[in-house]
């Protein structure tokens, strides 16, 4: 009850204002500005150290040198050999942070931008705040990351700001390119391998080299807790890694704190848009190559909108630890000793980070378009063929019952006050004129019109597919405000009765399954519950007494917009129910999964099967498999690439997601009574259980909120 | 008392001087020069008023000491009328002189002001004093007995508290808890066995009291208790009952302080080296019973190194050991369930100590570092060596900067003038930080030939980290701030300003993240607590050992605007020991658990420690008279 007050005041927080820090660029000299005096503030427990000298104390630090040993043990490989290959490693790695190249990238980037971005939007409070937190502690900058822009923007805006230039770690694939790897390298790029599972040298060097400059306060380390770029706007599940690596330190007391800044930076019009929409599909992603990078010059022509960057409050580890974590655990084993992260430690690290996915959510500028491209693809006529489009009246009521309703609900909105909504919404629509088309006052997306689905080629139809998608990730930038909503509007159609505790079943099924999709906090199941009755209830949507939830006459409208927005993902993971049970090999290997699934779906959409063209979204599909490999629906075997699927259970699911819309045309296989099917699929092999929440949820049930 | 003994006791100081002169002469191989030797013993206060048969402590504590403060009602820290501090009083070197820097320390460090005072009550109202339980039974086979007791409220209330903060913060306030309904002085071994016969017959609490100088509320009487509480005080126990030559040994009755203990047997020639910073008051049982450990514990070992023998007295009789072998394999060491057990087992009566010959020779000595990190790698290298100083600790820079406001006026302009030429040639020439340099101080003892090459020994390793030789007035006036740290608390009471020293010890991989850690989490914790001022908070290293070393943190501040300043005090310290223990240090290194760190015995001993320990006293004190409820 008490966390579920805590989040409703932070939705109603206030958020600092925004500063657009390009226009004095417009306005002055980008070369004076390149080479102008350049003295940040630096960490008040700084140990002043070069580049060079790093390597020397990574190299010479008690833990890798421990590893080297037990290496050499091991292999029975010569301690100077193993020496040698932990220079190598740490040479290829290491970034050589130089100011020059800094400049070189303030002056080259500010004509980019300039041409690209009508405005970079800052807010200054949070730059003040990052500034005080140099000082006082090593900091973390956690940016989020839609956009290969990110981390040059980051480091540009802390240059802007004096502030001190940050390590960042990166992905080897980006020093394929020569020049740019090497000039990354010296602007604060560090890189690291993709995987590097078992090689402990790797990692005892990796692990020391951020560590090492976190507890010397070298520089704020700045990645990416997603891992990667999200190619669907949506934020993906925090990668724990690196996390726990920068965490460390704190926990075996070797500083005092660590501040984490979750930033989040929202582009209007992402400059991969279509770029990520072919990779979805299946268009093997461009490696990255300098050339590749020139012929990308005809993205400079275009208009991008607006960049907002958000500097989150400061995020304290020693406050997340406090009573959390028992750092005496380290007390006992030399710390230099690595150890498996225990029970607790992991735990408290995950929690952590999606805590921190969520702040980066929550400061996350969405613009107008946003609730536009939600909307239309919802107004999606089932017959695609002949969508005679919204009016444009229409839309801009509609946009503007959207725009009070997620502002309701805590969006951080950009919706400009001074001019009309039909003004607004016009101008967002021209920006992104390579989606929508807008004639006879009517607006449709951009998709071609022509043959019925049924004489439609696969080509035509991953053409259509690129534009929906696109489009879809501007909705799905507005699914973090939603989502909990949706799984509770999904939920009270999806329950066998409107008593609570059948609708908090059938959230908690929903969520649990949806939790490798959305951001999701593991453990979370009764807060989100209750903090999505509440805004329900707040909004007028429902009626909630002791036992009972009721949609209210007004609601109707808010429930089917919110069960729309789940509706793709609803579908996505049932075809890829029905794909497992009925379509797969029995040799169906991981690697494979993509593609049969794929062409399983372009079958079902071409023949009219399937109703959201999005479902061939590779990440989806990805996710869905994720979802049944963790509830063990599918099941892997160690060094054996198949997947093992428990038909029957994949069955039940999908069934289960199926209540009450049977999009796909079968036969809905009995089950004796939803309650049952619940605890199969929650409790294993004990049925007859009142659906729990989920294992991992040891929470009470539900009270009022 | 006073008069009488003021003509003779000065004679008296003479015969001992002389003595003392002429033990030394015959280790020396050089004519004894008078200065440089035993100078250890003017740095804590000179025993002006005894002589050998006379007791430095008597019954009645309040004719000598405060009552709600630290040591002798003649000496204390106060701010003349020209605002500058002075240590009143003879008995110490600092007695008498003008302290020149306290001020502006004192007011830049804690936002502090002579304008605003908080003065102590000045006398103790008796009749603010519970009137006592008195088990009558027991009083009228007392008095058959001829054991002095009383119920007097003072000295009641003397032997009701230690010198926490709280405890004393109370006391300044008139404020009494809960107090003992009556006190006795056995005068010897047998008394003691008598008084716990009647005491387990009667079904009265006893709480035995040495020096009183307990910091960790192992003296408070427990609330809960309904029974009379009778405090059993043992510092009329104070004779040495014999000294063993040949085995270099003396047993010793358990009430005697440490002042006097080294004092008699210094008069013989010997020393037992244990010299813990309370050893003016602080009592041989009390170290045993709390696991003491002393500054040159280097040479001579702590506590529990020293003792040979012991004698305790419990509700199940007399233990003690039937030999006195230097070492045994018979079965866990008994003597380990005494030391330690803080008085909830019984009262320690006798002791044998091992003694040494007095050393012949002393030097002082200090070495700056450029920083902390330099300081205690140097420690630690010393250490490895195993070549420690009798004493060596180091400071951090606040510190450091404390034992500089601290130094007394300077007679000369020729001092002064070194002094200037000292500090220019270490921040300017060397490049030192003032801001970051700390200092560390050393005591050498020893043969003088081997005091000098052991000094160019640590020396030479000091240098390779960047130490430079400080000279040996830093290291004596380090030395010298031990005695009187305590009163200065008394001081800073006056002025809004609350304090507390404690202590830990850690593996030496720890010892800088533990400083570090636990000296931020106290000005994080006084922030949070809504302190108005920044407080003081600081450390230093204060003994090294094979694998660790024990590090003091002292912190203070200003509680101007505070409404309940104890309850925060509180707070803050106890969450500095929630980060020791975080960071991998011990509860206590020789302050005891009393009932101030209780709550954290199990996770430190682990659940069958605890069983262990509680079987333990269950069999000993099974109807719990001794029930001070300590440690457990």
């Amino acid at each position: 009850m008490h966390s579920a007050e805590a989040t409703r005041d932070s939705m109603l927080k206030k958020r600092d204002d925004l500063e657009d820090i390009l226009e004095d660029r417009r306005r002055s000299s980008d070369l004076r500005y390149a080479l102008r005096c350049y003295t940040p503030a630096l960490y008040r427990g700084l140990t002043p150290c070069g580049a060079q000298q790093l390597k020397g104390l990574v190299l010479q630090s008690d833990q890798l040198r421990y590893v080297v040993q037990q290496v050499c043990k091991e292999t029975g490989a010569p301690s100077e050999e193993v020496q040698a290959e932990a220079v190598a490693i740490l040479e290829e790695m290491a970034h050589r942070l130089q100011l020059g190249t800094i400049r070189f990238f303030a002056f080259v980037l500010s004509k980019i931008f300039k041409t690209l971005f009508r405005n970079i939007s800052v807010n200054e409070e949070g730059i003040q705040r990052l500034q005080q937190a140099i000082l006082d502690h090593p900091v973390v900058l956690l940016p989020s990351h839609r956009s290969y822009m990110d981390f040059l923007l980051m480091s540009y805006i802390l240059y802007t700001y004096d502030l001190a230039l940050p390590v960042i770690a990166a992905g080897m694939d980006f020093m394929g390119m020569k020049l740019v790897g090497e000039m990354l390298r010296m602007s604060g790029a560090f890189f690291i391998r993709r995987s590097f599972g078992g090689d402990r040298l790797y990692w005892a060097v990796f692990s020391q080299y951020v560590q090492t400059m976190l507890r010397i306060g070298f520089a704020p380390v700045e990645f990416f807790l997603e891992g990667t770029r999200s190619r669907t706007s949506k934020s993906l599940t925090p990668k724990l890694g690196l996390l726990n690596i920068v965490m460390d330190p704190f926990l075996k007391g070797e500083v005092f704190d660590i501040s984490l800044v979750p930033v989040s930076i929202s582009y209007e019009r992402i400059l991969e848009e279509s770029l990520y929409a072919r990779e979805l599909l299946g268009v093997p992603k461009p490696k990255e190559s300098t050339s590749g990078l020139f012929k990308a010059r005809k993205v400079l022509s275009e208009d991008y909108g607006s960049i907002h960057v958000y500097f989150g409050q400061p995020v304290s580890v020693r406050s997340l630890a406090e009573g959390r974590v028992n750092r005496g655990q380290f007390n006992l084993i030399p710390r230099h000793i690595p150890r498996r992260p225990g029970d607790d430690v992991h735990g408290f690290v995950k929690d952590s980070a999606y805590r921190l996915v969520r702040a980066q959510e929550e400061n996350m500028v969405l613009k107008p378009w946003v609730l536009i491209a939600s909307l239309l693809l919802q107004n999606q006529n089932q017959d695609q063929d002949r969508d005679p489009g919204v009016p444009l009246e229409q839309l801009t009521q509609q946009a503007v019952w959207l725009r009070d309703l997620s502002r309701q609900c805590g969006a951080f909105l950009h919706w400009p006050d001074h001019a009309s909504p039909a003004e607004v919404v016009s101008s967002s629509l021209s920006l992104h004129r390579g989606l929508v088309r807008v004639s006879e006052g009517r607006v449709r997306l951009a998709l071609q019109q022509g043959q019925s689905s049924s004489r439609r080629t696969a080509d035509e139809l991953l053409d259509r597919a690129v534009v929906l998608l696109s489009c879809a990730s501007y909705r799905n930038q507005l699914m973090h405000v939603f989502v909990r909503l949706a799984l509770l509007a999904s939920a009270v159609h999806n329950a066998s009765s409107s008593k609570k505790n059948d609708v908090f079943s059938s959230f908690s099924f929903l969520r649990n399954m949806f939790s490798n999709e959305f951001i999701l906090c593991p453990g979370a199941t009764v807060q989100d519950f209750e903090e999505a009755c509440y805004l329900l209830v707040k909004t007028g949507v429902l009626l909630i007494s002791q036992q009972e939830v009721l949609v209210t006459d007004a609601g109707r409208r808010t429930v089917a917009f919110l069960s729309g927005l789940l509706d793709p993902f609803l579908q996505g993971y049932q075809v890829v129910c029905r794909f497992l049970c009925e379509d797969a090999a029995d040799a169906l290997t991981e690697k494979r999964f993509v593609p049969a699934v794929r062409s399983f779906i372009i079958k079902h959409l071409l023949s009219g099967r399937l109703r959201h063209t999005e479902v061939l979204s590779s990440d989806l599909q990805k996710n869905a498999l994720a979802a049944l490999l963790r509830l063990g629906a599918v099941g892997r075997v160690r060094g054996c690439p198949t997947l093992q699927i428990n038909r029957v259970l994949v069955n039940s699911l999908e069934d289960a997601l199926g209540e009450t819309r049977p999009p796909l045309c079968k036969t809905s296989r009995f089950l004796p009574g939803s309650s049952e099917r619940w605890s199969l699929l929650q409790e294993g092999s004990s049925p007859r259980r009142r659906p729990p929440p989920l294992a991992s949820d040891p929470e009470p049930a539900p009270c009022d909120p | 008392m006073a008069a009488n003994s003021s003509g003779g006791g000065s004679s008296d100081r003479q015969r001992t001087a002389r003595q003392r002169l002429s033990v030394i002469a015959g280790h020396l191989q050089r004519p004894a020069d008078g200065d440089v030797a035993v100078l250890a013993a003017e740095c804590k206060a000179q025993e002006a008023d005894v002589s050998g048969e006379e007791k430095t402590v008597p019954r009645r504590r309040q004719e000598i000491m405060k009552w709600n403060g630290w040591g002798y009602s003649d000496s204390r820290f106060l701010f003349n009328k020209k605002g500058q501090a002075e240590f009143t009083g003879k008995r110490y070197r600092l007695s008498g002189m003008i302290i020149p820097g306290l001020k502006d320390w004192f007011e830049s460090t804690f936002g502090a002001s002579l304008q605003h005072k908080t003065p102590a009550t000045p006398i103790l109202n008796s009749s603010a004093v519970p009137p006592p339980t008195l088990n009558e039974a027991l009083v009228e086979e007392l008095k058959s007995t001829s054991i002095p007791f009383s119920h007097d409220a003072e000295d009641r209330v003397f032997r009701a508290h230690g010198h926490c903060l709280h405890e004393i913060f109370a006391l300044r306030e008139g404020k009494l808890g809960r107090v003992p309904d009556m006190v006795v002085w056995p005068n010897c071994h047998n008394d003691v066995v008598k008084i716990v016969e009647l005491a387990c017959k009667h079904n009265v609490c006893l709480i035995p009291y040495g020096g009183g100088t307990s910091v960790s509320s192992a003296l408070e009487c427990p609330r809960e208790e309904t029974r009379s509480i009778v405090s059993l005080d043992t510092s009329q126990m104070n004779r040495i009952l014999w000294i063993d030559e040949k085995n270099l040994t003396a047993h010793v009755e358990a009430g005697i302080v440490g002042q006097d203990l080294e004092r008699l047997l210094n008069e013989s020639g010997y020393c037992t080296g244990h010299e813990p910073d309370s050893m003016e008051f602080s009592s041989l049982g009390g170290w045993v019973a709390t696991r003491a450990s002393g500054m040159k514990k280097n040479i001579y070992g702590n506590i529990e190194d020293l003792v040979v023998h012991v004698k305790m007295v419990t509700p199940r009789g007399v233990i003690e050991k039937s030999c006195q072998g230097p070492r045994m394999s018979t079965g866990p060491d008994i003597h380990h369930f005494i030391m330690g057990s803080e008085g909830t087992l019984g009262v320690v009566t006798e002791v044998t100590m091992k003694i040494r010959p007095m050393p012949e020779y002393q030097k002082y000595g200090s070495v700056v570092f450029p920083n902390f990190e330099q300081g205690v790698a140097c420690l630690r290298e010393v250490a490895k060596q195993r070549c420690a100083p009798a004493s060596i600790r180091l400071m951090d820079n606040e510190q450091f900067k404390f034992g500089h406001a601290l130094k007394p006026q300077v007679s000369s302009i020729f001092t002064s003038f070194l002094d200037g030429l000292k500090k220019f040639y270490i921040t300017k020439f060397k490049g030192f930080d003032p801001n970051h340099l700390c200092v560390a101080t050393l005591l050498f003892e020893g043969d003088r030939e081997r005091v000098l090459q052991h000094e160019k020994q640590v020396y030479d390793i000091a240098a390779k980290f960047g130490g430079l030789a400080a000279g040996e007035d830093n290291g004596q006036r380090g030395y010298m701030l031990t005695f009187v740290i305590a009163y200065l608390r008394d001081l800073g009471m006056d002025y809004y300003v609350i304090g507390e020293s404690f202590e830990t010890s850690v593996p030496w991989d720890r010892v800088l993240d533990i400083c570090r850690n636990v000296k931020a989490r106290i000005v994080r914790e006084c922030k949070d607590k809504g302190v108005q001022f920044p407080p003081l908070s600081t450390c230093r290293v204060t003994q090294t050992y094979d694998a660790g070393a024990c590090v003091y943190f002292y912190f203070a501040f200003n509680y101007r605007g505070l409404s309940d300043p104890v309850h925060v005090y509180e707070q803050v310290e106890h969450a500095a020991r929630e980060e020791i223990l975080a960071n991998g240090g011990s509860l206590s290194h020789h302050h005891g658990v009393g009932k101030l760190r209780k709550e954290w015995m199990r996770e430190t001993v682990s659940d069958v420690g605890i069983g262990m320990l509680k079987s333990v006293k269950d069999y000993v004190d099974p109807n719990n008279i001794f029930g001070n409820r300590n440690l457990l």
